[in-house]
C-alpha cells in the first residue's frame, strides 16, 4: 500500500522516504513551472513563503475551468520537470520546500538540492490528467494568473490521496539515473547484435 | 463544417482510440505481476475511462493541434481554414483544449490556440469526392524528445544504410527515457530534407498500432526495432519495465545524394489521435 504524506509535512518525514516508494499525498500544494520559476528566483515573492513552506511544488499547468468566482482543475497531470533544473534546488533552499512533483526526473543540481535542503523528487504518471484532476478538489488561490496565463499561473491547490512514486530521495538515489545507465548499456549490446 | 471540426477536436482531446486502448491492456499483462510499471498501465486505462465519461481533455497539455487535411476540388481551402480556426477558439473555450500558444516575442499565451503556425495546417487537395481531415493533439513532452539523425553517425557507428538507421531508432528510444510519457510510438521517417523529415515522421503516427508496413523491408524494421527497444528496460513513465514503446512506424522521402537524415517524432501514451470524414453533408469519426 502507498505510503500517506499529509501537507504540510517535516523534514524527517521526507527524509524517511527512499527512492522507489510509492505514496499518495494530501494536503496544500502549489503548481509551478517555467515562469514561476523564473520569478520565484528573480523576484523572490515574500508571500510565497507562507504557502510554500513544509509543502510541495507541482509542475503542472492544468486545464482550469470557472465557475462564477471559484476555479477548478479539469485535467492536470504533470509537466516536464527538467527545464526547472537551473532554478529547482535554490527554491526548495529559499522556501524551504520538502517536495517536487512532476514527471521524467531531474538532475544532479535538484538531487544535491533533495540532499542538502531535506527533499525529495516525486514522479506523478504523465498524462493522467483526468485522474490527477479528480484528486485536486479545492483551488484555494491563485497567483500571477493575468501575467503568466493558466498553464504558468501558480495554483494554490488542496489535493486528497494524489498519486506519486519517489524517484530521488534526499540520501542521492535517482532512479532515473539507475534506469539510464542500464538502458545505455543494454543499447550498447543491442549494438553489438547485427545481422 | 466549424462544428464537425469541433467535434473532431473533443473526440481526439477526450477519447483514446480503440487500437491504443488494446495495446495499453495487451502490454499491461505482459508486465510482471504487482509491478509498478503494470500498475501505472492500469492507471492509464484508468484515465481513458474516466476523460471519456467526462469528457475532459485526457492530458492537460492538449498540444500542438496537428491537422492533415485532404479535401476535393470544390471545398475552398480558406473554408476549411476558417472552420479550424472558429472550432479551435470554441474548443479552448469549452476546456477541450488548454490555452496552448505562446508568442516568443511577447511570451503572451494568445488564449485561444490561435498565432503564427497554430494550428499546424497540412493541406492536399485530392481527386476523391470527401474531405477527409485526421488530427493529432501532440503535447510538448513528447515533442521535445523528437530527434534528427544526419548519417553517417560517427558516435552511433551508423551508415547509410538500414543497419544506421535502425541505431538511431534505437537510440531516439534511450535519449527519450520516460521524457515523451513512455509507453510511446515511434514515427520515422528516412530521408526528405530536415523540414520534410519532421512532417513526415509524424505523418506516420496516423498509423494503426496493429497495421503492417507494405513496404517488406521496412515492416521487418519496424518488427525488429519493436522487439529491441522493448527490450531496454526504460518501462513505463521510464521508471522501469518491459514496455517502452507499443510501435515503431517508419516510411521514407527521396533524399539529396548528399543528405541522409533519420527523423524521429515521438508520440505519447496519450495517443490523441482521430480521423473525420464528410461526404455527401455528412459526418464520420473514426
Amino acid at each position: 500500500m502507498p505510503e500517506t504524506i499529509q501537507l504540510p509535512t517535516t523534514e524527517a518525514a521526507i527524509r524517511a522516504l527512499k527512492a522507489g516508494d510509492e505514496v499518495e499525498i494530501t494536503g496544500l500544494m502549489v503548481t509551478a513551472r517555467d515562469a514561476a520559476h523564473k520569478y520565484m528566483i528573480e523576484q523572490r515573492p515574500d508571500y510565497l513563503h507562507e504557502v510554500l513552506n513544509d509543502s510541495m511544488i507541482y509542475h503542472c499547468g492544468p486545464v482550469v475551468a470557472k465557475e462564477g468566482d471559484t476555479y477548478r482543475f479539469v485535467a492536470a497531470g504533470p509537466t516536464t520537470s527538467i527545464r526547472e533544473e537551473p532554478y529547482e534546488a535554490d527554491v526548495m533552499g529559499l522556501y524551504k520546500v520538502r517536495g517536487v512533483i512532476g514527471k521524467g526526473g531531474m538532475g544532479p543540481k535538484t538531487l544535491a538540492g533533495c540532499r542538502d535542503y531535506g527533499g525529495v523528487y516525486l514522479h506523478a504518471i504523465g498524462g493522467l490528467a483526468a485522474v490527477l484532476a479528480d484528486s485536486i478538489k479545492e483551488v484555494v488561490n491563485v497567483y500571477m494568473l493575468e501575467e503568466f496565463g493558466v498553464p504558468e499561473a501558480i495554483w494554490v491547490i488542496r489535493v486528497e490521496n494524489f498519486p506519486a512514486v519517489v524517484t530521488m530521495d534526499s540520501h542521492g538515489t535517482s532512479l532515473h539515473t539507475a534506469i539510464l545507465d542500464a538502458s545505455t548499456k543494454a543499447q550498447k549490446e543491442l549494438y553489438e547484435q547485427r545481422d | 463544417m466549424q462544428d464537425a471540426f469541433l467535434e473532431l477536436i473533443r473526440r481526439a482531446s477526450t477519447q483514446l482510440p480503440k487500437d491504443v486502448l488494446d495495446a495499453i491492456e495487451s502490454y499491461r499483462t505482459k508486465e510482471a505481476p504487482d509491478s509498478m510499471a503494470q500498475s501505472i498501465l492500469g492507471k492509464m486505462l484508468e484515465n481513458a475511462r474516466l476523460a471519456k465519461a467526462k469528457s475532459v481533455p485526457l492530458c492537460q497539455d492538449t498540444g500542438t493541434l496537428i491537422f492533415y487535411v485532404d479535401y476535393p476540388k470544390r471545398i475552398p481551402q480558406k473554408k476549411i481554414t476558417d472552420a479550424i480556426t472558429k472550432a479551435a477558439i470554441a474548443a479552448t473555450e469549452k476546456q477541450y483544449l488548454r490555452p496552448n500558444s505562446v508568442d516568443p516575442r511577447t511570451e503572451k499565451n494568445t488564449g485561444n490556440n490561435l498565432g503564427i503556425g497554430h494550428p499546424s495546417l497540412h493541406f492536399h487537395q485530392w481527386d476523391k469526392p470527401y474531405l477527409r481531415a485526421r488530427l493529432i493533439l501532440k503535447g510538448g513532452g513528447c515533442e521535445n524528445v523528437g530527434i534528427q539523425y544526419k548519417l553517417p553517425d560517427k558516435a552511433l557507428g551508423a551508415g547509410r544504410d538500414l543497419e544506421g538507421v535502425r541505431r538511431c531508432i534505437i537510440d531516439a528510444a534511450v535519449q527519450a527515457q520516460g521524457r515523451g510519457c513512455a509507453p510511446g510510438v515511434l514515427g520515422v521517417c528516412i530521408g526528405g530534407d530536415r523540414g520534410y523529415g519532421y512532417i513526415a515522421s509524424k505523418e506516420q503516427l496516423f498509423r494503426k498500432l496493429d497495421d503492417t508496413n507494405p513496404a517488406k523491408e521496412l515492416a521487418q524494421l519496424e518488427a525488429r526495432c519493436l522487439e529491441e527497444i522493448n527490450q531496454l528496460g526504460i518501462g513505463p513513465m521510464g521508471l522501469g519495465g518491459r514496455t517502452t514503446v507499443f510501435g515503431v512506424k517508419i516510411g521514407t522521402a527521396n533524399r539529396l545524394p548528399a543528405s541522409y537524415f533519420v527523423t524521429v517524432s515521438y508520440m505519447c501514451w496519450s495517443y490523441r489521435r482521430k480521423q473525420m470524414i464528410i461526404r455527401d453533408g455528412k459526418v464520420r469519426y473514426a
